[in-house]
């Protein structure tokens, strides 16, 4: 589903055509990092390895938009002469003397000048959006690069604590928000700074008077941007709100459909629809009005600069104290003077949001990693598949210990049961197996050797695991058996699919073992699911196993397929089995009854039946039913 | 996205007049050059400052003109296309529940959710954009050469080559971006796919200890989305500075050509000035509408994606003369029904007839797609029947309005939903007005009120949206609970205790067993040790019927009923044996 979602939405053309802030983007509620400072120099030491191209683009930056912005002065000087030439022209025919021509030799070179100026001026341009994409694009792949290194780091526990949306979103959307701001706003920045200082310059250079004129218009946009702002952020809080309400009932609604149907709701459904519906709108309409005024207030004050300086420099003129063409410049100055001021409050709230993703990133890179692997760790030669626990201490929470003081002794090739109702704890006995998370007190041996001793990999590769939520990656067949060994062979692979009854129906698909699963491995039943996983344990070729017992979701005759392959490859092994029929129960060497986690009794099927404990009791009310029913009948 | 235009109907005045504010505006907006070029011409050339400070005083009333226009065309425009938002969204929604479970299967929920939610958003965000800021846009294009060309006709010359050499570079430089810009999303959704299959099999790359390869397989995908993603911003990366090229060239040459023809006497010095303008104004203009194009595709997509669902007709409806069938209470027969999905080639239930009455327990069993919850479902009508009859107390399904066949039946899902609200409200569900009582009873038939009263509310507590707060068994003793409130003729139970633990669901048969003595009850199985004492259990296998009868006469006869047992309950039996 999130998949699907994902895909289509368009917004994630990151760094699109038009980017982001461009539109509507105004008065939107913007996100704040916790620590803006602390969050910027680390920020910043990414551009580090960087440094020189990131000098190309700032010099590139300030001399293509230095060029650009004398470009009106320049083009003034062109516009005076004409006006001069043009009074002259007009005394002279006042008194009937030979008109002077306008001098078109100093217009021409002053135009090719502004020409040149305008071509190297784009040309920067180019230099610094083009330099740019390469370090922001090249900053964000090490980013990620880190993300996902780390990920690899990380202890199961911060896995299991945290939904995966939550690290999906920090690991997609917070980056992608930093790819755009590097990609746009950092030039944005830079480019919005020099038009800002140059043009006031500028104008300064032509008229004090004048920019002081257009200078006292700012107050009044400021005013105007920060007002208007505020309230449109309210707005757009109450839209987000309701769209959210509204966007979760529709979900609920949607997922729910049969249930809605089946008791008639219909009618309820929608009428509570159309009350969220309407909220949306109210508080949506005002957020768009709101944010939609900035524009055009914006545009009023850019006008009134315009006004007064068309006035008073036409004034001006006629007195003789400043030439038309730099009141032409001018106005063009007051014009491009309101823009960087509203691009760089924009900019400012594009790089708090993108700090508060760094920063969410940055808490993602200080997750507290795995406790390091022993410099020594041991080899393990020529497994037997002994595993002892001894004297184990473990809980999930420091507060809340599963197990006190367990002791195990598994000889190799001993077949282990663990028995007890759905979701008693089967994983915990994994996630300590295979050392995916640390024991609080005892050890855990394989053949004596305590498995904090081993390398994780290596531990990890004593032991096969087939569980019934299985794991399989979209690719082919092939690939996702061959993912039990590194660099497996043709022969090897289609060896362990038949050992592990897939072969059959692997071959019945139309692409073989090139099917390619799709993404939800929704081509392929449960059941053959299960079977690839097996195919996969064949090929890794572990000493120990853990194993699942197929139960409801298969039906019979694959269930029966499963149960072959996983005797054969129980064969000689070690095994743990999560085991939900009696024959495998009573054929184990040990029995471990599980219940909320922990290891509440252990023995053989008849110890436990004589203790009349738990699992006596599960025992009777699963396999004979019938007589606990009718006793509370 | 035309096609949604239709649902502009009620809002057609006030787009009318949001397009005669944005006319006054952008004419607002193109006067001030005008002015200007006047000032110069009348004023400044003739020394003339009474003029210039009227002239200038016109110029701030224009403005201001053109301000309140824009503020109140954008209160307009902001409600006309929020409000084709909601009217869209409440369409869709609005038809999406008449949807039969045949609509949902086709469209897929998740598809819906996002035709509903992301799309409507989408749509109305475009009109957001085109209302608030682009409607100008055509106009001051227009606009601007009206009074170029009245201004100096010659001179517009210059615009006409500029305005395809402009159109031209922008739609150059997109045509290679665009096509780039989808591999990169492509690229990107290969990453997060990675990063997706990484985070949730994490267990499984660890214990195959392949994370060096995961790591591999990511970086090979990041550098690929590097490369595209720097390829695309490259080119992206001309667009601005060819722009502003263009844009400075043509004040160049409007001064150099406006020049000589000032000189010529063929027109005032001040026309220079208003033609930099509007064709600073023109081209501005351009550009939001070659913007405009850009966006477009987009929202047609989600347009054609909000018009599929509106062009399905919900395809279960209501008789036109309905036949509500209240002589007989709890009687269900299904006579040579057969059903296939839409699409399928083989029927999912062939020639199925068998009939359950009230006090009976009817079991169906049979293996994964054998066909059992597809039989289930169709007692409430959630799909039409190929051929055949489902009577309903001696009534057809399809003669019966819909609402009042489903009232006669408590459904409990194979996947318990709840929905977001106290549990006492998720327990109504099942009958709206039921009394204190009633809802505690249920949940104490339902095995539920022990949890419930460990719950820091109780009845009170607030089950978050999706259930996340309460485990599976929970969900589904709830989820029977409000199926127990109804106290309907017919219970269905779709293979819903399954996330029970054994105690808890032999305790709650029990408990089920006096509670609907009177009712029918459907019991959709996975285990034989569950059915096994129905007093008919009907043996589906790929959509047949293997057999009807109760245990002991389906040993005799049901081949399949037999392989069943044999595989599953070889436990049972040894079972026995000890006891």
């Amino acid at each position: 589903m999130s998949v699907e979602r994902r895909a289509q939405q368009p917004g994630g053309m990151a760094g699109g055509p038009m980017g982001r802030g461009g539109w509507g983007a105004m008065g939107r509620p913007v996100e704040k990092p916790k620590d803006f400072k602390g969050t910027l120099k680390r920020f910043l030491v990414y551009f580090v390895p960087q440094k020189y191209r990131l000098l190309v683009v700032l010099g590139a930056a300030i001399l293509g938009t230095t060029f650009n912005i004398v470009g009106p002065k320049i083009l003034g000087l062109a516009t005076t002469r004409l006006f001069e030439g043009l009074i002259a022209k007009y005394q002279a025919f006042q008194r009937h003397q030979p008109a002077p021509g306008i001098d078109f030799k100093y217009i021409a070179t002053v135009l090719l000048i502004l020409l040149g100026l305008y071509i190297i001026s784009a040309i920067f341009m180019y230099v610094q959006q083009y330099v740019m994409a390469g370090v922001a694009q090249r900053m964000v792949y090490r980013l990620r690069r880190e993300v996902e290194e780390k990920l690899s780091r990380l202890p199961l526990k911060f896995f299991d604590a945290r939904p995966r949306g939550e690290i999906l979103s920090r690991a997609v959307n917070d980056m992608d928000n930093i790819s755009t701001t590097l990609q746009q706003s950092l030039t944005q920045l830079i480019t919005s700074v020099v038009t800002l200082v140059g043009v006031i310059v500028l104008m300064l250079t032509i008229s004090p008077l004048l920019s002081l004129v257009v200078v006292l218009t700012l107050p009044l946009s400021l005013l105007v941007t920060m007002g208007l702002a505020k309230r449109s952020q309210n707005y757009f809080r109450r839209q987000q709100r309701a769209l959210g309400i509204l966007n979760g009932h529709v979900e609920e609604m949607y997922t729910g459909h049969k249930i809605v149907k089946a008791f008639g709701h219909e009618g309820k459904s929608m009428a509570e629809f159309r009350d969220l519906n309407e909220n949306l709108y109210n508080a949506g309409w005002r957020a768009q009005f709101v944010s939609g005024m900035i524009m055009p207030l914006m545009r009023f004050v850019g006008n009134l600069g315009y006004v007064i300086v068309a006035v008073v420099g036409g004034i001006m003129v006629t007195n003789g104290s400043i030439a038309i063409g730099d009141v032409q410049a001018f106005i063009q100055y007051a014009q491009q003077f309101t823009q960087p001021i509203t691009s760089l409050a924009n900019i400012a709230n594009v790089i708090q949001s993108t700090m508060a993703s760094a920063e969410r990133i940055f808490e993602l890179l200080d997750e507290p990693e795995e406790i390091p692997e022993a410099v020594d760790a041991q080899v393990i030669g020529t497994p037997q598949g002994a595993v002892q626990f001894q004297h184990v201490k473990f809980g999930y929470k420091e507060d809340s210990m599963l197990m006190e003081d367990m002791n195990i002794d598994v000889q190799p090739g001993q077949m282990i049961a663990v028995v007890g109702p759905t979701g008693a704890g089967k994983t915990t006995l994994v996630n300590l197996l295979m050392r995916f998370y640390e024991v609080n007190g005892g050890k855990i041996t394989v053949d004596g050797v305590d498995i904090t001793q081993f390398k994780r990999g290596e531990l990890r590769r004593t032991f096969g695991m087939v569980l019934q939520d299985t794991w399989l990656f979209n690719g082919t067949i092939r690939d996702n058996i061959a993912y039990g060994r590194e660099g497996a062979t043709e022969e090897e692979i289609m060896r362990a699919a038949k050992a592990a009854n897939a072969d059959h129906f692997i071959r019945t698909l139309p692409e073989g073992y090139n099917t390619v699963l799709n993404e939800e491995a929704t081509n392929i039943s449960q059941g053959q699911k299960q079977l690839l996983t097996i195919a996969r344990a064949f090929l890794a070729d572990p000493e120990i196993l853990i194993l699942d017992e197929a139960t409801s979701s298969v039906d019979t005759r694959t269930e029966i397929q499963i149960q072959k392959a996983m005797g054969e490859l129980m064969h000689g092994r070690t095994s743990f089995v999560i085991a939900h029929r009696l024959s495998t129960i009573r054929d184990a060497d040990l029995i471990l009854v599980m219940n909320h986690g922990s290891i509440i009794e252990k023995g053989t099927h008849e110890e436990l039946l004589a203790k009349g404990g738990f699992y006596a009791d599960l025992y009777n009310s699963q396999f004979t039913g019938r007589t606990l029913l009718e006793e509370a009948v | 996205m035309i096609k949604l235009m239709r649902f502009m109907k009620p809002y057609r005045m006030t787009l009318v007049l949001v397009l005669v504010l944005a006319f006054a505006q952008s004419f607002a907006n193109l006067y001030l050059p005008t002015l200007i070029a006047d000032i110069v011409d009348n004023g400044v050339v003739k020394g003339d400052i009474g003029y210039i400070w009227r002239t200038g005083g016109l110029m701030l009333l224009v403005a201001i003109g053109g301000t309140i226009c824009a503020i109140v065309g954008a209160f307009f425009g902001a409600r006309v296309a929020t409000g084709l938002g909601k009217i869209i969204r409440g369409k869709i929604f609005n038809r999406v529940e008449q949807f039969s479970l045949h609509e949902f299967d086709m469209m897929s929920t998740a598809s819906l959710i996002t035709r509903t939610t992301n799309d409507t958003t989408q749509v109305q965000q475009v009109w957001v954009i085109i209302l608030l800021m682009m409607v100008t846009a055509p106009m001051m294009i227009i606009g601007g050469i009206i009074l170029a060309v009245a201004q100096d006709a010659t001179l517009a010359w210059i615009l006409v080559v500029v305005m395809p050499i402009l159109v031209g570079a922008i739609a150059l430089i997109m045509s290679r971006a665009i096509p780039l810009f989808r591999v990169m999303q492509q690229k990107l959704d290969k990453l997060n796919l990675i990063l997706d299959e990484g985070l949730s099999g994490v267990r499984v790359i660890r214990a195959f200890d392949r994370v060096k390869h995961e790591e591999e397989r990511f970086d090979e995908a990041n550098l690929d989305l590097t490369d595209v993603a720097i390829r695309v911003n490259r080119i992206v990366a001309a667009l601005m500075p060819i722009m502003m090229l263009v844009l400075n060239v043509s004040g160049i040459a409007i001064l150099w050509f406006g020049s000589i023809r000032v000189n010529n006497g063929e027109m005032q010095v001040g026309a220079i000035f208003a033609f930099l303008q509007y064709a600073m104004q023109i081209l501005f203009g351009l550009l939001m509408v070659s913007m405009m194009f850009i966006m477009l595709p987009r929202a047609a997509a989600s347009a054609d994606r909000i018009n599929e669902v509106l062009a399905i007709a919900p395809e279960i409806n209501d008789a036109p003369t309905v036949n509500d069938a209240d002589t007989q209470r709890g009687f269900v027969e299904f006579q040579d029904v057969t059903f296939s999905y839409p699409g399928a080639e083989e029927p999912a239930l062939s020639n199925i007839s068998f009939s359950a009455s009230p006090g009976e327990v009817t079991a169906i069993i049979g293996g994964t797609g054998a066909g059992k919850s597809t039989l289930v479902s169709l007692i409430p009508r959630f799909y039409d029947i190929d051929s055949g009859h489902i009577l309903i107390d001696g009534v057809d399904v399809r003669e019966m309005s819909q609402e009042h066949l489903r009232a006669k039946i408590g459904f409990v899902p194979q996947k318990a939903v709840l929905f977001s609200g106290t549990i006492s409200e998720n327990i109504r569900y099942g009958k709206e007005d039921a009394s204190e009582e009633e809802v505690q009873h249920a949940a104490d038939v339902a095995q539920a009120t022990e949890f419930i009263s460990d719950m820091q509310d109780g009845f009170a507590s607030v089950i978050a949206q999706g259930g996340m707060n309460v485990s599976g068994g929970q969900k589904q003793r709830l989820s029977i609970a409000r199926a127990l409130v109804r106290k309907p003729e017919i219970y269905v139970f779709d293979d819903s205790f399954s996330a029970l633990d054994f105690k808890t669901d032999a305790r709650l048969r029990a408990a089920l067993k006096k509670e609907t003595l009177d009712a029918t009850v459907l019991i959709v199985a996975q285990r034989v040790s569950t059915v096994m004492d129905a007093d008919q259990i009907i043996v589906l296998d790929e959509g047949h019927v293997a057999g009807i009868g109760n245990h002991r006469t389906l040993m005799r006869t049901s081949e399949v009923y037999r392989e069943i047992v044999t595989s599953q309950l070889s436990m049972e039996e040894i079972a026995e044996e000890i006891a």
